[in-house]
């Protein structure tokens, strides 16, 4: 196991501020704390080589969970071992292991072009030359940076500059990678390149990824198993089909159709929308199979084209969330 | 060692990222030089007007301001970085260096190295030649190293306030002002001869925040004045070392506060 948390908790305390001098001056000699509970015994196990989203609504304690895990942060209580270390204890020995990219913030020189920061890091890493060479050049190839690498920073768009930070936080070759929300502000394209790096990354190189996103389509196209967090609890922890499942097991049929009446009732079934010579519809595979949803439709009307899928994550996130009133 | 190649790195980077802006790096550098210089045009006139100090004429001044100004600039250019702590927790950049393996000291003296403080650097140079040029004094080895003992000294007391003030930001960003107010005002009450001061300052400046030992106790031993205040002759041949200690202190300090950091994440 690469990450094994066990009843991690943490309580932050947050001073009461109140209107007003004299509350001001009291608050000076006896401060009041408001007790927020950001997480209550989480446990989970993460294997090498897997690719993990972390997802929950904001507050939910998805970065005070990546804080701890990162040797940032010390818990309340609980333990966790990470690379069979204990991140907290010892950190200058711990964080060489690891690799950490925040989408929201950068670690380059924003004057200096972007290879100056990586010849910084390759000494605040202590990389060996020749490791380095080895992996600036894969990193450089991999992530398409050979155009702007000698460009200062802050001429680089965000995309680029995305590009650049994971491969700045890939130099020293970590064998766990954390990326909080790396897709954040991103174009369509970039989005694309940025999750086809991270599969590969995962894939090839076997590097353990834990990502926090609140972009569903991170998570759809790159993790095969979904931690859900809320309210500093573990919700959910499985593969993203067994979280649609554990939602609902409803699938999604889209129908086109020449001509029919628009009249709708098939047992297990249920019209979402109907837009101009297109029926979309829900259906419960434990009620009605599709072949005989199809079948039912075709006596009706006369179809066109058809196309069965899965509800959106997003839509089932949020039923989720909604459901256990997060 | 290794860490001394790194924090020289920094420097270098530190500096190519400043030169982007060469215009800007004049003028603050020539702005610098000309606020300190008027603050020492107003001690020039003190003096014409009353002629000396408790004893100490214009020249001998001169020597307290020299030093005490080349010290801080000195401080001001390589503890940036805990200068402007406040902002880095703010805006959450202090994660990211503990997600480095290496000490928060040695990345946050890196963080940042003003070099525009040249300008107040130039200017203390300036007077301390004028002094050391005007004032009858014999030059020895000895007294040419406590002389730039001094200096280091009060850098790295400087340097001390200065860590304390960014390890505060740890609890409480409003009483910034207060520590702002210890290192500005230090700075003031430091380039005059504590002699001038009443009895209880006089105590907080040599026991509290030493800044008597890097200045008023060495320049005494290096004029070869009595000390009006009759304190040991040999006070003036170690107090230097007091701002070290007072940095070395101020850093373990500074550790209890990244402990604080870690448990409360605040």
């Amino acid at each position: 196991m690469d990450i094994v948390a066990n009843e991690l908790s943490k309580v932050y305390k947050i001073p009461k501020r109140k209107a007003g001098i004299m509350n001001g001056l009291k608050s000076m000699v006896h401060r009041e704390y408001e007790e927020i509970v950001a997480l209550n015994k989480v446990s989970f196990e993460i294997g090498k080589g897997e690719l993990v989203g972390y997802i929950g609504p904001n507050g939910a304690g998805k970065s005070t969970s990546i804080k701890i895990l990162s040797g940032i942060l010390t818990p309340d209580s609980g333990e966790c071992k990470v690379l069979d270390k204990i991140p907290y204890k010892d950190r200058i020995n711990y964080v060489k292991n690891i690799g950490v990219v925040f989408g929201q913030r950068t670690q380059l020189w924003w004057d200096l072009p972007v290879i100056d920061s990586f010849e910084l890091l390759k000494d605040i890493y202590k990389i060996r030359f020749g490791d380095y060479v080895k992996m600036k050049k894969e990193l450089i190839k991999w992530l398409n940076l050979e155009s702007f690498i000698n460009t200062p920073v802050r001429q680089l768009s965000l995309g680029q500059k995305m590009r650049c930070e994971l491969a700045a936080s890939l130099l020293h070759s970590p064998s766990i990678l954390f990326l909080d929300e790396p897709t954040i502000g991103l174009d369509a394209i970039s989005k694309l390149a940025v999750r086809e790096f991270i599969k590969k990354l995962n894939k090839e190189r076997g590097v353990t990824v834990i990502l926090t996103t609140h972009d569903m389509d991170d998570i759809e196209t790159l993790c095969d198993r979904v931690i859900v967090i809320g309210k500093g609890e573990i919700l959910s922890d499985g593969s993203l089909k067994s979280l649609r499942n554990r939602v609902s097991n409803e699938r999604r049929l889209i129908l086109d159709f020449e001509q029919g009446k628009n009249t709708f009732s098939i047992e297990g079934a249920t019209l979402v929308r109907e837009e101009k010579n297109r029926l979309i519809i829900d259906f419960n595979p434990d009620i009605i199979t599709p072949a005989n949803l199809i079948t039912a439709l075709s006596t009706k009307y006369k179809i066109k084209d058809i196309l069965i899928e899965n509800p959106p994550i997003e839509e089932v996130i949020a039923q989720l969330y909604e459901e256990l009133k997060i | 060692m290794d860490s001394i190649k790194l924090y020289f790195k920094y420097l270098k980077l530190n500096i190519e990222s400043q030169l982007q802006y060469k215009a800007s790096f004049i003028m603050m550098s020539i702005g610098h030089f000309l606020i300190t210089f008027i603050d020492f045009l107003g001690i020039w006139v003190l003096f014409q007007r009353f002629g000396s100090l408790k004893g100490f004429t214009f020249p001998e001044a001169a020597l307290f301001y020299g030093i005490v100004h080349i010290a801080f600039s000195i401080t001001e250019a390589w503890t940036r970085g805990f200068d402007t702590f406040h902002k880095l927790v703010r805006i959450g950049d202090f994660d990211r260096i503990l997600l480095r393996p290496r000490t928060t000291v040695l990345q946050i003296l890196g963080h940042d190295f003003q070099i525009m403080r040249v300008g107040r650097f130039a200017q203390g140079l300036v007077v301390l030649i004028w002094a050391v040029k005007t004032l009858n004094v014999k030059w020895t080895f000895g007294k040419t190293l406590l002389l730039i003992g001094s200096i280091i000294g009060g850098n790295f007391l400087f340097s001390g306030l200065i860590v304390l003030q960014a390890t505060l930001s740890f609890w409480s960003v409003q009483s910034l002002e207060i520590v702002n107010s210890f290192t500005y005002g230090g700075v003031e009450a430091a380039q005059y001869p504590i002699s001038i001061y009443k009895s209880w300052f006089r105590k907080i400046l040599i026991y509290v925040i030493p800044l008597a030992t890097i200045n008023y106790f060495p320049v005494i031993s290096i004029l070869g004045k009595t000390d009006s205040l009759n304190y040991p002759s040999w006070m003036g041949w170690v107090s230097p070392f007091f701002g070290f200690i007072f940095f070395i202190l101020s850093l373990q300090i500074w550790k209890i506060g990244v402990k604080h950091y870690t448990s409360t994440g605040s």
